[in-house]
């Protein structure tokens, strides 16, 4: 297999060509602590040829002073590049790695199996296209698997690669491996991937990661890199309605005045008839401004400056969207939310909330259900500490556009900020709007909205003990 | 044709028109991603500044910059740090370029260090980029009240900047604590920071030194000339080849300048950074060096083996 031909081999023209149609894979590889997710993607960069020499003999310098795999190099610490990771044999922080092959570049999210672990994998998954979960094939399935599994079908992902990592440490027994698949199939039946592939592998040895492995002599599935380059990357994306969040008006002169943004998903051209969420009024998109040009169109990923044919009033925190596939506007969420903070939260906290391109005051109304990390299934809640998932409905001091989660993952996706630290305390994934409630609902959220922030607090409690 | 077969043939159809119209270079997805973080930072925060610090990388950074405000001006300053000991030729491209562009360039130099006579000769590399570069640009992020700083850092560079986020809080003391950073989902990126705190942005995270290189190609954006090969007076010492940039630079006993063909992968304080030979003197050669390198791009420079982990405490100490 050829990783990268030389320029030379094959002409400078054509290389450039190639690199230009590459497409990137995002992914996320995650796992518990010792099965070997570090040395995995240290094994992905080896192979691929991603490491350098002057990098390779540091790696034997640290390997003897901080490896765990005694006279061999230990690949891990080509990831672990913090000096408490490299002393305690952990990895601390989401690291995010670059490696690419004639077919195609990636973005590996590297995210810690313990410590943090729900803010930092729901922050790798947000953006990842594919997961890979890595199993211990000694230890089997666990209730990290399970959890990791959960997170990152609650993100979106779709498509995952079951790592059976360690198949030198069984044997290559091919029962183990069948067993460990069948009980994940078991287990994600309900979160709805479209695809598992299992590849048994050494991450240690190198076997099936980018070269293929000899010893199992039952599995003719592939390397794990061969799966990397062929998936399917967003076509899920491909038939969503057009949303910008305008992040910044640029009126340099009284003769342009332009919307600027990246484009969340789907497509636009002048001529299109477009709606301005929250305020509702609609307009035609006239230009489509790069500094390159103006474009025939645009589409998902891309950041231009979009010039409407009226003087519309738009601003920052505003999403202008298809006309005939209009974005949701409310001042009441109902959120999946990650709870990342070491602070507890209870129902009425006062945080800001960050979607698209809106921050707003937020208030955190109700705490309906706790999900249950492993299985998914909620269950009551008062308050959430650090780590927690769960429902809850979240009023926010004026309406914003979003869609849900389910549908867009970049007009579905929030994040709320502590008013007092400013750190960011948790991850939230918009759902469908709950069907209407008893009829004395409505009320009480106008007057949250409208009440003075102590006041907030206070009927929040009321409603959370009425059970909103 | 049954009316469902027929239906989905046209779906197909269509699906596969999208996804030709869909799919963007990857040089393409990185600029719109950047262009995003600069527009982003100019929203959110109060007094933003962009580094420059002549390289290769922010003459990226600028090019971008430029892209994402167009056709309106630059809305913030640049700041060069000016460590005194930078490559004559770079100081003379820094300011042809501010002159061309009409930039608001602002330059600092540490006077205390200048009093002191503090360079890298005298003082050893870390003495050096401490007082010179670290303390340099504390005083001049502190004296103009920037709250939001962009550079042009890549995760690829090195181990630790591999865990820095695309948004970087800094303390009052412009410290990293690499155990309080902020998760950064989706595209969300958290502004939000207390009296005296500051953010260093990174709108080049996810570039490697391949996408730097093939993206001024494409751009054709302007950099230094030290970057293609010449020949230049250099000395051999430590296994690095030393540019005898101007009269500062002490030659030891038997050592004689000697003309080589050399260039540069990285620019930075001409005493502490190495240059190599190569006959490369067009943007494709030196794409065609980098994809067949094996060294590091950091190799040429000494302030990454000033000891393990020497980039992750300059980093805390506030070195960008």
């Amino acid at each position: 297999m050829t990783i990268h031909q030389s320029p030379e081999t094959f002409g400078y023209e054509a290389f450039l060509a190639a690199h230009q149609r590459k497409e990137v894979l995002r992914f996320i590889a995650c796992g518990s602590v010792d099965d070997g997710k570090s040395t995995l993607i240290g094994r992905l960069l080896h192979d691929t040829k991603q490491i350098f020499d002057d990098q390779i003999s540091a790696l034997q310098r640290d390997s003897r002073k901080h490896g765990t795999q005694g006279e061999e190099v230990d690949l891990a610490l080509l990831v672990d590049g913090l000096q408490a990771e490299r002393e305690q044999g952990i990895t601390i922080d989401v690291a995010y790695r670059f490696f690419s092959t004639e077919k195609r570049s990636f973005i590996v999210a590297d995210t810690p199996g313990h410590e943090q672990y729900t803010r930092n994998m729901a922050t790798g998954a947000s953006t990842a296209d594919l997961a890979v979960i890595l199993v211990d094939a000694r230890q089997g399935l666990t209730r990290q698997t399970r959890r990791h599994a959960l997170l990152v079908s609650m993100l979106g992902i779709k498509r995952v690669a079951l790592a059976v990592n360690k198949m030198d440490l069984v044997g290559w027994s091919q029962t183990k491996f069948e067993e460990i698949l069948a009980g994940f199939n078991a287990f994600t039946r309900n979160l709805g991937f479209s695809e598992i592939r299992a590849i048994p592998l050494s991450a240690k040895n190198g076997d099936n990661v980018v070269l293929p492995g000899t010893a199992a002599t039952w599995y003719d599935g592939g390397t794990l890199l061969a799966y990397l380059e062929e998936v399917p990357i967003r076509e899920e994306a491909l038939a969503a309605p057009f949303r910008m969040a305008v992040q910044w008006v640029n009126r340099p002169n009284s003769e342009f005045r332009g919307y600027s943004g990246r484009i969340a998903s789907g497509r636009v051209r002048p001529g299109d008839s477009v709606t301005i969420a929250p305020n509702g009024r609609t307009s035609t998109v006239a230009r489509i401004y790069t500094a390159d040009g103006d474009l025939a169109e645009a589409g998902e990923d891309q950041s231009v400056t979009i010039v409407l044919a009226d003087q519309v009033d738009a601003s920052r925190g505003n999403v202008i969207a298809a006309a005939d596939r209009p974005v949701q506007v409310s001042n009441t969420l109902e959120v999946r939310l990650f709870w990342a903070s070491e602070s507890p939260l209870a129902p009425g906290a006062a945080l800001l909330a960050k979607i698209g391109t809106v921050t707003t005051n937020a208030t955190v109304t109700a705490i309906r259900t706790r999900i249950d990390p492993e299985t998914g299934q909620p269950g009551p809640a008062e308050q959430l500490t650090a780590n927690d998932i769960a429902d809850v409905t979240i009023t926010l001091d004026r309406p914003v556009a979003f869609d849900p989660y389910a549908e867009n993952r970049e007009t579905g996706g929030l994040i709320l900020i502590d008013r007092e630290t400013t750190d960011t305390a948790a991850l939230g994934l918009v759902q469908a709007p709950r069907p209407a409630e008893p009829k004395h609902a409505a009320p009480v959220v106008a007057e949250v909205v409208a009440a003075k922030p102590e006041a907030r607090g206070l009927l929040a409690k009321l409603r959370g003990l009425l059970g909103g | 044709m049954s009316a469902a077969s027929s239906a989905r043939a046209a779906l197909t159809q269509e699906l596969s028109q999208a996804q030709r119209h869909a799919r963007l270079t990857h040089l393409q997805r990185l600029e719109a991603e950047s262009i995003h973080i600069f527009r982003e930072t100019v929203a959110e925060t109060e007094h933003p500044v962009m580094l420059y610090s002549i390289g290769k990388d922010s003459s990226v950074l600028l090019h971008l910059a430029l892209k994402a405000f167009a056709p309106g001006r630059l809305p913030f300053p640049l700041l060069h740090v000016d460590t005194t000991w930078k490559f004559r030729e770079m100081i003379a491209f820094r300011d042809q370029r501010a002159k061309e562009l009409g930039l608001d360039l602002l330059v600092h130099t540490n006077p205390d260090g200048l009093a002191k006579g503090v360079g890298p000769i005298s003082h050893g590399s870390e003495v050096h980029t401490d007082v010179m570069k670290t303390q340099a640009l504390r005083q001049a992020l502190d004296k103009h009240k920037f709250d939001a700083a962009f550079g042009g850092a890549r995760r690829d560079e090195e181990a630790s900047r591999a865990k820095e986020r695309i948004v970087s809080l800094r303390t009052a003391q412009h410290r990293w604590d690499p155990k309080r950073q902020r998760a950064e989902p989706w595209h969300l990126y958290n502004m939000k920071k207390k009296r005296g705190e500051s953010l260093r942005i990174f709108p080049l995270s996810n570039w490697t030194e391949l996408d730097i290189w093939l993206y001024i190609e494409q751009e054709n954006i302007p950099i230094v000339p030290l970057y293609f090969a010449k020949e230049r007076p250099v000395v051999e010492r430590d296994g690095q080849l030393l540019m005898v940039d101007d009269e500062r630079l002490p030659l030891e006993p038997g050592e004689a300048p000697q003309m080589r063909r050399v260039r540069f992968r990285t620019l930075g304080c001409y005493p502490l950074t190495g240059a190599f030979e190569s006959p490369a003197t067009t943007l494709p050669e030196i794409i065609g060096e980098t994809l067949a390198a094996r060294t590091s791009e950091r190799q040429g420079r000494v302030i990454d083996k000033d000891g393990a982990g020497a980039m992750e405490r300059k980093k805390q100490e506030g070195y960008f």
